[in-house]
């Protein structure tokens, strides 16, 4: 059938743009917290300072006068990220893999010179990429290096995990992998693919491309069946624990698992998106009713991960 | 804070204030709820002439006063050379016309605008009747009226049906020798009412003769009808005298009541009186403004209607606006139309009212790609936004003078109406749409484009139909029952239908999770279906 019931979406708990926007995020995210998680810059700060892995900032640039220390600010470094504070859907992001002296390399092996750089960085400081046009800041942060693991089921670029926090506890996770479709972009409407998690072990669970079920990586032909996220237990109370750090209820966490680092908070999201559902083959409602109807207690980010873990066990 | 009774509470008195007022204006204001509604209504004229003779002259009319069934729209007493003045002597309402000097034949004009509205002014003239004095007549008169009303006395049960046989026995066809006698040789209609009323007297019931005008179109040289009314000791009740039918009839004019003169005329000689009546129609709304005015109604005083006219057409596609706006609420909530700019199918809608659809369409089309060709260009030289819009600005402008200009040469004057589109929406749209090719690709482009025109066309199709142009702009307070509208929509938490699109698959799946205490039992069972991928 090309269209479904709204009864039957209701009986698999699938929830809708419309619910998500006013009973989740107008409901549980604050307005005025938006500036926290909207920032990059911000998010990062407060995250460091509440003891949570991010990606090492390796300095920012705030004003046009301060492209001038940009060489000397880069001198110390091999590989960095340099990405615009209030950027946003990937924009303005350069990542430079390797260099020699004044040549700079993107993972492609393009070449980039020095003034490229200033450049870059000019066009960030201007607002070019921050939504509204305003003045930004642009970072500079050390470059991730993705696990082993994920060499088989990526095209291009760092797969994220997005976790979706509902009043501090994990209830549904989904990891993003770029594909040649997508071009090396980890957006799912652009047809990057998605891969559900379950949320006890880590294990792949169902993938989706452009919303509708895969069994393999398009481009590697690899089983997702066969995925195991690494470092899982060390993941969800991290994710977990940025309900403290931004105070927002319906919280998206992204998060990149470094080679050498293990999991690092990339970036926060208020209005995390629905297909999180799609990857995972089934509804967010009854989990986000079940956390709803937990006693309202204090708890760790540790024992939150681990009431989640025993709650939405997908695989036994 | 926020409470749900309260928000339907204060969504219920929207509702409320806006039917309610909606339905004040129609019932009580007579404004009709569905446009091209008609009235009827008829113009009378009066043409009074005379012979002057060359002395100052001083007309004295009476005018109809609240005629019942009837709404004065509106009257004219203009004549070249006669001053003019009303006059209102306890309930009877006179016109006078005054001249210096009046030579030879003189005609003065008066002209009455009513239409007929069930109802109005029917308690109007209830007063009670004066002393009745008996009529006196002479002999051999006084035996045979006094026989008469006897006769007539003993046939009836109370004043109404002495009235009504009385009437039956002056008109019949072979009147008794008595009536014979009274009616002598000539019974001429105003005689008859006049030996009518005089006979009543004699049986103690009070009346007084009433005159009026059928109204008929087309009608000229028309004379007053007379009719009489008597007083039952509670109320005034009226008779057509020459067929004895009792009520105010249909299609009637009444215009005096009481034995005053109809015209008198000082200075002049010859003077007759003549009615022509012309009917003609008029939209209903006009005349419920009008009669709102006179009548001073504050809906109607403190309304748009009280605006100039070029403001009041401003209005006009100001107040469509709203209804566009509840089209886009409907397409992204309801639906999940995807737009490229939340309200620009509006503005597009509204531009397209200007241009009309089809030309607005490819206008729209046209000017929207060779923008983003153009824009293209631009992004390679790494802009700031306000530079790049600014420079979007100025080529949409080129565009547009450019196919104006050309339109203009090769005969389609179609095209010059590209100057109604908001240029600086045009701009915007193009920079999304161009920055929307970058960051997502065509499709999403043709996707957002394709949403936002299909929008601005369901929205002006909505704006220029006729019942939805009439009401939004005769009804404004429905302005608050679309905005009672829109705010439940805002709270609507329901599946778009694109969503029963998009979660298809995970419905066919076949797993259903709905009561909470299950989730954990049918999740475990999950893993042995296909939907895992572990043997797929």
């Amino acid at each position: 059938m090309f269209f479904t019931s709204p009864k039957q979406l209701h009986a698999h708990g699938i929830m809708g743009m419309n619910r998500r926007n006013v009973e989740y995020v107008a409901a549980h995210n604050p307005r005025h917290l938006y500036p926290l998680v909207d920032n990059k810059l911000k998010t990062k700060l407060l995250a460091e300072k509440a003891n949570i892995a991010v990606p090492k900032l390796l300095g920012t640039l705030r004003y046009q006068h301060d492209v001038r220390d940009l060489h000397s600010q880069l001198l110390p470094h091999e590989k960095f990220v340099i990405k615009p504070a209030k950027g946003s859907g990937g924009k303005g992001i350069l990542v430079i893999a390797e260099r020699e002296h004044d040549v700079y390399f993107k993972p492609s092996e393009e070449a980039i010179s020095h003034d490229d750089l200033e450049r870059h960085v000019t066009n960030i400081l201007s607002g070019l990429y921050s939504l509204s046009g305003t003045p930004d800041i642009a970072m500079i942060e050390a470059m991730i290096e993705a696990h082993n693991i994920f060499d088989a089921y990526s095209f291009e670029g760092v797969p994220d995990i997005r976790v979706i926090i509902f009043k501090g506890y994990p209830v549904m996770a989904m990891l993003r992998l770029a594909t040649h479709a997508s071009d090396g972009k980890a957006n799912l409407h652009q047809g990057a693919v998605g891969v559900g998690i379950d949320l006890a072990t880590g294990q792949a669970l169902h993938a989706v491309q452009h919303d509708r079920p895969i069994y393999q990586h398009p481009d590697t032909q690899r089983e997702f069946s066969e995925l195991h996220i690494p470092d899982w237990d060390k993941l969800l109370p991290l994710a977990a624990a940025c309900y403290e750090v931004t105070g927002l209820g319906y919280l998206g966490v992204d998060i990149v698992i470094d080679k050498n680092r293990g999991p690092l908070i990339l970036e926060l999201n208020a209005r995390p998106g629905l297909a999180i559902q799609m990857a995972n083959g089934t509804g967010i409602t009854p989990r986000l009713k079940q956390i709803e109807s937990l006693a309202q207690q204090q708890r760790t980010p540790e024992q939150r991960a681990q009431i989640s873990r025993e709650l939405f066990a997908r695989i036994s | 804070m926020y409470s749900r009774p309260k928000f339907l509470l204060f969504v219920l008195l929207l509702l409320v204030a806006g039917f309610g007022l909606t339905l004040y204006k129609h019932f009580a204001l007579g404004f009709p709820l569905w446009p091209g509604e008609r009235t009827q209504v008829w113009t009378i004229e009066a043409k009074i002439e005379f012979e002057a003779q060359g002395e100052p002259a001083l007309v004295s009319f009476t005018l109809p006063n609240n005629p019942p069934g009837l709404v004065i729209l509106g009257e004219d007493f203009a004549s070249p050379n006669y001053g003019f003045a009303e006059l209102n002597q306890s309930d009877q309402r006179r016109a006078q016309w005054s001249t210096r000097q009046a030579t030879e034949k003189q005609t003065v004009y008066y002209r009455l605008d009513v239409y007929e509205k069930p109802g109005e002014n029917a308690n109007i003239n209830n007063e009670a009747p004066e002393q009745i004095i008996a009529a006196e007549f002479e002999e051999p008169f006084r035996t045979a009226a006094t026989t008469l009303v006897n006769e007539l006395q003993q046939r009836s049960s109370d004043v109404r049906t002495l009235t009504l046989e009385l009437l039956k026995t002056l008109n019949s066809d072979s009147p008794s020798q008595n009536i014979r006698l009274l009616l002598g040789d000539r019974p001429g209609e105003s005689y008859k009412a006049k030996l009518a009323i005089k006979l009543l007297s004699l049986a103690d019931v009070p009346a007084r003769k009433v005159r009026g005008l059928f109204l008929e179109s087309g009608r000229r040289r028309q004379a007053l009808k007379s009719f009489i009314e008597i007083h039952d000791g509670k109320q005034w009740r009226l008779f057509n005298q020459s067929t004895a039918e009792e009520g105010i009839p249909e299609h009637f004019i009444l215009w005096q009541r009481g034995g005053q003169s109809l015209l008198d005329i000082e200075g002049g000689r010859h003077s007759k009186v003549h009615f022509s009546i012309i009917e003609n129609s008029h939209s209903a709304r006009k005349i419920a403004v009008r009669s709102g005015e006179d009548a001073k109604a504050a809906l109607i005083d403190f309304s748009i209607y009280s605006l100039p006219i070029e403001e009041q057409n401003a209005f006009k596609s100001i107040l469509l606006v709203p209804i566009g706006a509840i089209i886009v609420v409907l397409m992204r909530i309801l639906v999940g139309i995807r737009t490229s700019g939340t309200f620009m199918p509006i503005l597009i809608a509204l531009a397209f009212i200007k241009t009309s659809l089809l030309t607005g369409l490819f206008i729209f089309i046209f000017v929207v790609s060779a923008g983003l060709l153009i824009r293209s260009y631009l992004s390679h030289l790494n802009l700031l936004l306000v530079a790049r819009i600014s420079a979007v600005i100025i080529v949409v402008i080129g565009l547009m003078s450019i196919m104006s200009i050309v339109s203009q040469k090769l005969g389609f004057s179609q095209a010059l109406t590209v100057t109604f589109f908001p240029m600086i929406i045009l701009a915007w749209t193009i920079e999304r749409m161009s920055i929307l090719w970058e960051e997502d690709g065509p499709k999403e482009v043709l996707i957002q484009g394709g949403g936002s025109l299909f929008v601005a066309t369901l929205a002006y199709l909505c704006m220029t139909n006729r019942v939805v142009e009439y009401l939004t702009f005769n009804f404004p307070e429905l302005l608050f029952v679309n905005l009672a509208c829109i705010l439940l929509l805002g709270q609507y938490t329901g599946y778009r239908l694109t969503e029963l699109r998009r979660f298809q698959p995970i419905a066919d799946s076949g797993q259903i999770t709905i009561d909470d205490e299950s989730i954990a039992a049918s999740d475990h069972k999950a893993a042995d279906d296909n939907n895992v991928l572990h043997k797929s």
